[in-house]
């Protein structure tokens, strides 16, 4: 194999990680209230912030830092579901769906308020910013480090959905919500747990995405999160494992199009993902792994 | 207090009276700032009721409206850029058209009308789409559409946007123009094409079996709305002067929303009075933040005023009632 295919193939594995972890918060709130959330994507840049603050203020080692970035982005999403969503549950579709939006408006515009328009730079540790070579290939130790926490994330999210109890919960939930009530289960505690949940992995790929890029600023979180559905969508609302695989799905294709087409198309690169989406919705609406919803009357 | 009701003859003429008096005397005030505001706040009420048309009625929920703005700017400014300077700004511009020129109106209505083709393009996809992805598709396509802009520099000078254009949009023509914008959407609610997108809304299902066509009634309140955004789009340049990739975006798809749920999903003078309060609103919210220099308030009190608007009114101000006017 070429060390070019090898680069790109590493890209494809982080991005589409990245991807992953936000799509499942994505997959999880929908499964349970049938709302997107738009504040999601923020949640990354809150979680972006958040390593900022705390590699720069250096009062932790840094290896405790994805553990308070994990728990921040838990307290960050439930606070999001307690302000915004608990005092329109009940509410039309679109009125959650105008609330999520209002909500990710404020933080993006709170953030600018408080943080300052201007990107910031930052860097990771030295140790993060290694470079590795794997058969001729330059990568960078993050690259790697990002699909393994992300893997590990997937398979204890996984285990919490199906062994635990507050897990089998959320499964009855997404499979009628009516008769998940009647069995005694409270959907409100559950709602809370998925936006909480959600809300810890998009701020650790906010963490990941500050120590790829080197560069943070309030408004970075929209696109990433909006990318992040559009891959939810590909592996089917809903779903799980739809949502990891619709990730890195999404990486790949991203990571090839602007790396085996010529220079000028790359700058298409958010258009392609956006065309993407349309084709999918064409071809496939329920995605990959979602489940055709049927029409009643 | 109970208004007397208005027969909608005597509504419109109450409008066109409001708004030459309101157009005459803010020109003979020869005062530019308040020109210019009362032209933006006008578009903003084209806008909303436009997209009070698209998503109230039919009950889609579609975000395009900059999309199509957008795509709607930069097709007019091809036509009224001076000629002379054409061939150094826009090098990538095929001589035919570089040697045209038409008057604004004129090539508003051709971006119009290409904003429109564009929406009837995309519309054919994405309005059988449920609620939520319609929602990621459009804001989908103001990325789209942004990116383009961004990358064909050819035509649009990228980044860097396009700086003297012709301040042609008069305040009268604005005017003129949201009368007539104003008078269609409401012609339309009240025919069978409107009776039809109501009927869509309320349960879709049921509509397709009295024989309404959902699919096309749909799609023609989209490419309605794409055509009057890409007007609206092609005239805001021409009261500012500049346009540039990003001019139209996130915020204003969120801002029209915020005004057609404030006014009332589908309620044509609720869309009027709320885009007239919201703009009112944030230009003087944008004032105190150029005093103070925080920049962001306006947008985060305009989001939390409208979470809270919803708790207490989730039909908005007059749902899709239209007060003070005798419908049937």
């Amino acid at each position: 194999m070429s060390d070019y295919l090898i680069q790109q193939i590493v890209n494809g594995l982080s991005l589409g990680s990245l991807y992953a972890l936000v799509a499942i918060g994505f997959s999880l709130i929908y499964g349970v209230i049938r709302l997107v959330n738009f504040a999601h994507g923020d949640l990354l840049m809150i979680g972006a912030f958040m390593t900022f603050g705390l590699v720069a203020s250096d009062l932790v080692p840094w290896a405790a830092i994805p553990l308070l970035v994990l728990a921040g982005g838990f307290l960050a999403g439930g606070l999001i579901e307690r302000v915004a969503f608990r005092s329109i549950s009940g509410a039309p579709m679109i009125t959650g769906f105008i609330v999520t939006l209002s909500a990710s408006v404020a933080i993006q515009n709170l953030a600018l308020i408080f943080l300052g328009s201007q990107p910031r730079n930052f860097n990771f540790p030295e140790v993060f910013r290694m470079r590795l070579s794997i058969g001729g290939a330059d990568v960078a130790l993050i690259d790697l480090v990002i699909p393994v926490v992300t893997l590990l994330c997937a398979l204890a999210l996984t285990t919490f959905i199906r062994k635990t109890r507050a897990g089998i919960a959320i499964r009855a939930v997404a499979e009628n919500p009516f008769a998940a009530q009647l069995m005694g289960i409270s959907i409100g505690r559950l709602v809370f747990l998925v936006f909480a949940v959600g809300g810890a992995l998009a701020a650790l790929a906010g963490l990941f995405w500050s120590g790829k890029y080197g560069q943070i600023n309030p408004l970075m979180g929209f696109l990433p999160g909006l990318k992040a559905f559009v891959a939810t969508i590909i592996g089917g609302v809903g779903s799980l494992p739809g949502a990891i695989i619709g990730g890195y799905i999404l990486g790949f294709s991203e990571i090839a199009f602007v790396g085996f087409l010529p220079p000028e198309y790359s700058g298409y690169r958010d258009a392609f993902v956006f065309g993407l989406l349309i084709l999918i919705l064409l071809v496939r609406p329920q995605g990959l792994f979602g489940e055709a919803e049927q029409e009643r009357a | 207090m109970k208004m007397p009701a208005l027969s909608p003859l005597q509504a419109f003429f109450l409008l066109v009276a409001v708004m030459a008096g309101l157009v005459f005397a803010v020109t003979a005030s020869g005062n530019g700032y308040f020109e210019t505001f009362a032209a933006l706040t006008l578009i903003n009420v084209m806008l909303a009721v436009s997209l009070t048309m698209t998503n109230g009625f039919t009950g889609m929920f579609s975000l395009g409206h900059p999309a199509f703005m957008t795509l709607g700017a930069y097709v007019t400014i091809l036509f009224t850029y001076p000629v002379g300077r054409k061939g150094f700004a826009m090098p990538a511009l095929p001589e035919i058209i570089a040697q045209i020129h038409l008057p604004l109106p004129v090539a508003a209505l051709v971006g119009g009308l290409f904003a429109a083709l564009m929406g009837w393009l995309i519309g054919r996809l994405v309005v059988h789409l449920q609620t939520h992805y319609l929602a990621v598709a459009t804001l989908g396509l103001i990325i789209v559409v942004q990116t383009f802009a961004l990358n064909l520099d050819g035509l649009t000078r990228g980044g860097r946007g396009i700086t003297g254009i012709p301040r042609e949009a008069t305040l009268s023509l604005i005017g003129v123009c949201t009368v007539l914008v104003i008078v269609l959407c409401w012609r339309i609610k009240h025919a069978s094409l409107g009776r039809a997108m109501l009927a869509v809304r309320e349960n879709e299902m049921a509509a397709r079996c009295f024989g309404i066509e959902a699919f096309r009634v749909k799609l023609l309140a989209f490419i309605l709305g794409a055509g009057i955004a890409g007007f609206c789009g092609a005239l805001l340049p021409h009261v500012v002067s500049v346009m540039s990739p990003k001019t139209f975006g996130l915020i204003l798809a969120f801002n029209l929303i915020a005004i057609i749920v404030v006014g009332g999903q589908g309620s044509i003078m609720g869309a009027i009075l709320a885009a007239v309060f919201i703009s009112v609103g944030s230009e003087s919210l944008r004032r105190v933040e150029e005093s103070t220099g925080v920049y962001g308030v306006t947008q985060v009190i305009v989001a939390v005023a409208l979470i809270s608007f919803l708790l207490v009114r989730p039909k908005g101000l007059f749902g899709l009632k239209e007060p003070f006017i005798r419908t049937s």
